[in-house]
């Protein structure tokens, strides 16, 4: 019992935090249509500015300050980059993105060194938060889950209770119209990007602290969330939620059991589990538990 | 009030509309006619910036070629496009908000206005928009448009596939819209309507203005409707 529930408190965590960095990517995915590669790299980036600043003001001040750098290095690339590219094709959007995720990490890679840096837990949200029948439950996580209800709380008001949420959600499915109503829709498409991105370096904050900050922090959840954006359903900010939540919570219980499956262990094959329910979701129902559309 | 002259549009490498010319004055309903795919739909899409198209589109003496779609809305050109575009996951409400400009001056209609003319609206001002009948979402486009406050206002098939008494309806706002001093181009196929309501018509063949000229002039010329309106 107690086992569990320790488990799911760090799964939910966990996957709250993966909703964080897949709902920008669906939203994006959504609206204009581009798979972005680059995502996680905002979220790299994200944790890369928390250091920078952390280091010279501290962390509460990086803990604002990264997600709106992330999210105007977003809306850069997006008007100065995607856009232009997008009369090309998706197809060139795509290796666009890709292209600009190799290009991050080696500006990681030429800033801060091929090493981790050292991101420390600040000491006020050190230590633990409860104990649970004699186990601790850190604060830290206890934060990352607190940032994660408070940014869902956000986009969810944001995107249903002001004018701009509404202009999205039409877009969303009617881009031409909302523009013949008089909507500057490029200008809607360049804040979703940026909105995305500093999700992602929100995100970035909160996570380079509690696992690591290095060059390879892209890479080791850039295809996660792919798997997420998948298995909810292409463009369904509601199915990443869930998908977030599963994925979160089967990667954190896969981890910690041994039971054995033909002599190998379920923790053993955790890092497969998240792509397997990707593989079984594609052949069994490909447009995702929450998506409108195929493929 | 809006000049086209000369209007040549372009879907990829297939040339639409091949040097339309033709005016729209203030206050006035002007319908254009023709067949499906002799481009109606595509010379007001072109007039909106939404497709790519040569020539000159002056209204109110401005140029509007080259500008966005959506800074021609501002411009006071209002578009009614022909599917019905409701947004389905917003309310009636919503939907109507997202009409509006927020222009300076204080608009010629106000949500209440609408609910007046359509007190159907009214009663699903909270429903979502995706599940109204198709006449219900007819009236919410047209609406939404309006409440954009347009100068000139284009109208994309509206009365298509509607029950008579809703078509009805739809013309009674027609007459509201042009009290209210806003002008029409109305892209029609029930040509009883047309000739009913405008004050002029053109008719379109092959991506060219074929006819002009008032009601009267079509009801008068058996051969032209004969060629390029009859089935």
């Amino acid at each position: 019992m107690e086992f569990f529930l320790v488990q799911a408190l760090n799964g939910i965590s966990y996957g709250l935090l993966l909703f964080m960095l897949s709902s920008g990517l669906t939203l994006v995915f959504s609206l204009m249509g581009v798979l972005n590669f680059a995502h996680a790299s905002f979220y790299m980036l994200g944790a890369y500015f928390a250091y920078q600043v952390s280091v010279k003001i501290g962390f509460w001040p990086a803990l604002v300050l990264a997600p709106v750098l992330v999210g105007a290095v977003g809306m850069l690339v997006e008007r100065w980059g995607l856009r232009k590219v997008h009369r090309f094709g998706h197809v060139a959007e795509l290796l666009f993105t890709f292209g600009l995720a190799y290009l991050i990490e080696e500006a990681v890679h030429l800033v801060w060194g091929r090493l981790a840096v050292e991101s420390p837990v600040p000491p006020e949200l050190d230590g633990p938060l409860f104990h649970i029948m004699g186990s601790q439950y850190p604060i830290y996580r206890g934060f990352m889950m607190l940032v994660s209800v408070a940014m869902l709380v956000s986009i969810w008001l944001a995107l249903t209770r002001t004018r701009i949420g509404l202009v999205i959600q039409a877009s969303l499915t009617h881009p031409q119209t909302v523009e013949a109503l008089g909507h500057n829709v490029p200008r809607v498409f360049m804040l979703v990007f940026g909105g995305g991105a500093a999700l992602a370096g929100l995100a970035g904050v909160i996570g380079g602290n509690a696992f690591v900050t290095e060059p390879g922090m892209a890479a080791a959840v850039g295809p996660i969330i792919f798997v997420i954006v998948v298995v909810g359903g292409m463009g369904s900010l509601a199915g990443a939620f869930i998908a977030s939540l599963l994925i979160g919570c089967m990667q954190t219980f896969a981890v910690s059991l041994d039971w054995s499956l033909g002599g190998i262990t379920i923790a053993q094959a955790a890092p497969v589990l998240p792509y397997l329910l990707m593989v079984l979701m594609l052949i069994l129902r490909p447009r995702g538990l929450m998506g409108t559309r195929d493929g | 009030m809006l000049e086209v002259r000369d209007l040549h549009a372009y879907y990829g490498k297939s040339h639409i509309l091949h040097g339309v010319q033709l005016s729209v004055g203030a206050g006035e309903i002007v319908s254009l006619l023709g067949r499906n795919g002799v481009g109606r739909s595509t010379t007001i899409k072109a007039i909106m910036g939404m497709v790519d198209c040569e020539g000159s589109v002056k209204f109110g003496g401005e140029e509007l070629l080259g500008h966005k779609t959506y800074a021609i809305a501002h411009k006071g050109l209002g578009y009614v496009p022909e599917n019905r575009d409701i947004f389905p996951t917003l309310t009636v409400r919503q939907n109507l908000v997202l009409g509006e400009k927020r222009a300076q001056t204080p608009p010629r209609w106000r949500a209440e206005d609408m609910y007046e003319m359509f007190p159907r609206l009214k009663e699903r001002a909270d429903t979502l928009a995706g599940v109204l009948s198709g006449g219900e979402q007819q009236m919410l486009t047209l609406c939404r448009t309006l409440m954009g406050d347009p100068a000139l206002v284009m109208i994309d098939e509206p009365t298509e596939g509607l029950a008579p008494k809703i078509v009805e309806q739809v013309a009674n706002l027609f007459q509201e819209i042009r009290r209210r001093g806003v002008s029409i181009l109305l892209v029609e196929q029930k040509l009883a309507i047309a000739l009913d309501i405008s004050e002029r018509l053109y008719v379109m063949g092959h991506g060219r203005i074929v006819f002009e000229g008032a009601p009267r002039d079509v009801r008068g010329n058996a051969a032209m409707r004969k060629e390029w309106l009859e089935v």
